[in-house]
């Protein structure tokens, strides 16, 4: 059962990622990848890390993808062409990423993990939640780390409106 | 219980698919949407191994991965709007000039 249910949401995955990136409508590219986070969302969940699948649709569904919808309907897209000189890469991407899948399968294969440091064991995540356990660690070891994630959010934020604006005041 | 290597094996495929749409695609949005695709995929082992390990360091680091692609979503679309505001175009071979 938690392999077929593995086995659907590996070809759900995998399917709407390939039309995320070829699909010629930047639109349906969009709604495709709303598709994909879903399923991972639900992967988190079969790793028994159920605020990493909340995160998940609160930030990629909710925030991301729709800022990517936002700014395809402010600039107005037409369908993309086949343009022959970028067709005639695909043959030696393909060739590149398969060497790549290649290489890192056997890397992959032979691999083994250290072993269990238990602090994320069964007992513990159906004792006191997977979010508080979280908690605990990230405003303990990792507080520094967390500040700067906010500061780099704020930092961005600000670039964000910066760069947009400094054009609008040279227009004028 | 499914095995880890499952799990990695499809982080793999997944961060595959992204760096061809990276690579092929003209279109500036759809690259952004390839990086977004890779860093899930990242996202994805990183979890599975913090879960066969036990170990909840793993799944703080996909916290950060999550906080770091919201913040180059952000920076990136900007960069588009501004890219579509001085090209009216958003695909990469059409834009040649190093300075506007």
């Amino acid at each position: 059962m938690e392999k077929v249910l593995f086995g659907y949401l590996a070809f759900a995955i995998l399917a709407s990622a390939l039309l995320v990136v070829l699909s010629r409508h930047a639109v349906k590219a969009v709604l495709w990848g709303l598709v994909m986070f879903l399923h991972q969302a639900v992967l988190f969940l079969t790793l028994q890390a159920e605020f990493l699948a909340a995160i998940q649709i609160l930030v990629y569904a909710g925030a991301v993808l729709v800022l990517f919808l936002f700014v395809i309907y402010l600039i107005n897209l037409r369908e993309e062409l086949k343009w022959p000189k970028f067709l005639a890469t695909y043959p030696l991407a393909f060739l590149v990423i398969f060497f790549f899948l290649v290489l890192a399968g056997a890397g992959i294969s032979g691999f083994t993990p250290a072993p269990a440091k238990g602090i994320l064991s069964t007992q513990a995540l159906l004792s006191r939640g997977h979010a508080r356990l979280l908690g605990e660690h990230l405003f303990r070891e990792h507080i520094l780390a967390f500040e700067a994630a906010g500061v780099l959010l704020l930092v961005a934020v600000l670039g964000a409106v910066v760069l947009v604006r400094r054009i609008r005041e040279e227009e004028r | 219980m499914i095995p880890l290597n499952w799990y990695l094996y499809l982080a793999l495929a997944l961060f595959a698919v992204g760096l061809f749409g990276f690579v092929t695609r003209r279109n500036v949005i759809i690259v952004l949407l390839s990086i977004e695709i890779m860093l899930n995929a990242a996202n994805v082992a990183l979890a599975a191994l913090g879960t066969r390990m036990q170990d909840v360091t793993g799944h703080i680091v996909v916290f950060f991965v999550i906080a770091v692609a919201a913040a180059e979503a952000a920076i990136g679309l900007s960069l588009v709007v501004l890219l579509y505001k001085r090209f009216r175009e958003v695909h990469l071979d059409e834009v040649k000039m190093l300075k506007g």
